[in-house]
């Protein structure tokens, strides 16, 4: 590798870690008292953005499985989130979507 | 013979398939007690016919994927195919020659190291373009062949062996940005093939429009350097079971693209009727030499292909995948004709916590 390739690799390398740091800083979230209605209400809003997530991304590609254990659903997220390049909210979301 | 299909490489010794077994042992033992991360036990198994100008070969497939975390961060993960070809001897013999290939397609560690950045580490295959990572499954594929210009940006082998970054870079409502980023060091044994290279993909992905469109580039760094660019662009619009899928891919000697669409209607009761469950596929491509120093596994002459293709989702993750292509080039005009069944599975790799 060249001197070249090495300090284009190193600016590609320093560009993502810069935004990576300010999605990270843009997305804290803020946590709040809840009564159990808006706990229902999450609940809820989370399975469809996790079926959102699987449609945006997953069904891009294959179909939804037939049903499977729940005890593999964080596997495949975890396997979803390399191969889908998914952020860690859309992982989140996904996992609940898999295990309501 | 072995199939046409760049994925598959010539058989390997005994020594090498020991190896292979070690490898996916050292998985199994992989395990997390961890609830709902069981590892899994994946992949696909399939009967596959290809007729190309005449010659027929069948093709017995078992693609097993093992996905084992370890921990919350940490996922080791891989793929193998095992593979045994028929063809028919000719020349008005009797019985038929086969061939059989066992190799490890991929064997990589994932460290999710933050939000943003996932380290991989280990036998990868090579982010260029979409196909190689997305499509090459068989229960994914629409096609048994691959693309013309598969091998573009693929480094010989389709895998690296080194290191890869990766991730989703920016997410906002209305756009996403990922990328990989790789290094791949030369290697020659038998089952970690690998030319030394590096490269990656950025791309972007409008979750409203349901488009994305992104980049590739990578660099031969061994014997005659070369450079490899890549383009695609996917589309599904919403609401609809209509894709399009695309890829260029430039090299020093040749380019090419193809385009592919597929379609399921849900106008007579659904994905899940009879009529919903017919997948007609369409795919062009076409090939264009720079010259004729054919280092990059495109054909030595300008070619354009048309395949349409008629796939049938059957009940339990079983598809039906036929296909008629006509390829056209100077060096001959030919048919291929393809058939096959797959089935994909997904189960837990053993008995794990509640």
């Amino acid at each position: 590798m060249t001197s070249k390739h090495l300090i284009i690799s190193l600016l590609f390398l320093a560009s993502v870690s810069v935004l990576a740091v300010t999605a990270q800083q843009n997305n804290a979230p803020a946590d709040k008292p809840s009564t159990s209605s808006d706990k229902h209400k999450r609940i809820v809003q989370t399975q469809d953005e996790g079926e959102r997530v699987f449609q945006e991304h997953c069904s891009r590609c294959h179909g939804a499985p037939e049903g499977f254990s729940p005890r593999i659903s964080g596997t495949i997220v975890r396997h979803m989130r390399v191969r889908a390049s998914l952020s860690q909210h859309e992982e989140e979301v996904l996992r609940s979507f898999f295990n309501p | 013979m072995l199939r046409k299909n760049p994925r598959f490489m010539p058989s390997v010794p005994a020594r090498s398939t020991r190896c292979l077994l070690l490898a996916l042992g050292v998985l199994v033992t992989a395990y997390s007690g961890l609830a709902q991360q069981t590892p899994i036990l994946s992949g696909g198994a399939g009967f596959l016919t290809d007729t190309n100008s005449g010659n027929t070969t069948y093709s017995p497939i078992i693609e097993p994927l093992l996905a084992a975390p370890l921990g919350q961060k940490l996922l080791v993960e891989s793929r193998a195919a095992l593979l045994e070809s028929f063809s028919p001897i000719g020349a008005d013999q009797p019985g038929y020659n086969h061939s059989h290939f066992i190799g490890l397609t991929y064997l990589q560690d994932d460290y999710v190291a933050t939000p943003h950045i996932t380290i991989v580490s280990g036998k990868f295959l090579i982010p260029f373009n979409t196909y190689n990572e997305r499509l090459t499954p068989i229960w994914i594929s629409n096609y048994q062949d691959a693309p013309l210009i598969f091998s573009l940006g693929l480094l010989s082998s389709s895998t690296g062996l080194g290191g890869m970054l990766r991730g989703n870079a920016l997410q906002r409502k209305k756009y996403s940005i990922d990328y990989a980023y790789f290094y791949s060091a030369r290697s020659g044994n038998e089952q970690f093939r690998a030319s030394r290279g590096s490269g990656g993909r950025a791309s972007i992905y409008l979750p409203e429009q349901r488009l994305e469109v992104g980049f590739s580039c990578d660099r031969l760094l061994q014997g005659t350097h070369e450079n490899f660019y890549g383009a695609h662009v996917w589309w599904e619009p919403k609401d609809t079971a209509f894709r399009l899928r695309s890829e260029f891919g430039r090299g020093q000697h040749a380019q090419g693209y193809w385009i592919e669409t597929d379609y399921r209607t849900h106008a007579f009761g659904g994905l899940d009727s009879a009529i919903g469950r017919i997948e007609p596929v369409f795919r062009i491509q076409q090939t264009f030499r720079i010259d004729t120093i054919a280092s990059d596994g495109l054909p030595q002459a300008n070619t354009q292909r048309a395949d349409f293709g008629l796939d049938y989702n059957l009940p339990h993750y079983i598809r039906i995948l036929t296909s008629y292509a006509r390829q056209f080039s100077s060096t001959g005009n030919h048919n291929v004709w393809e058939t096959g069944i797959v089935y994909r599975f997904l189960f837990p790799a053993w008995k794990g916590k509640q």
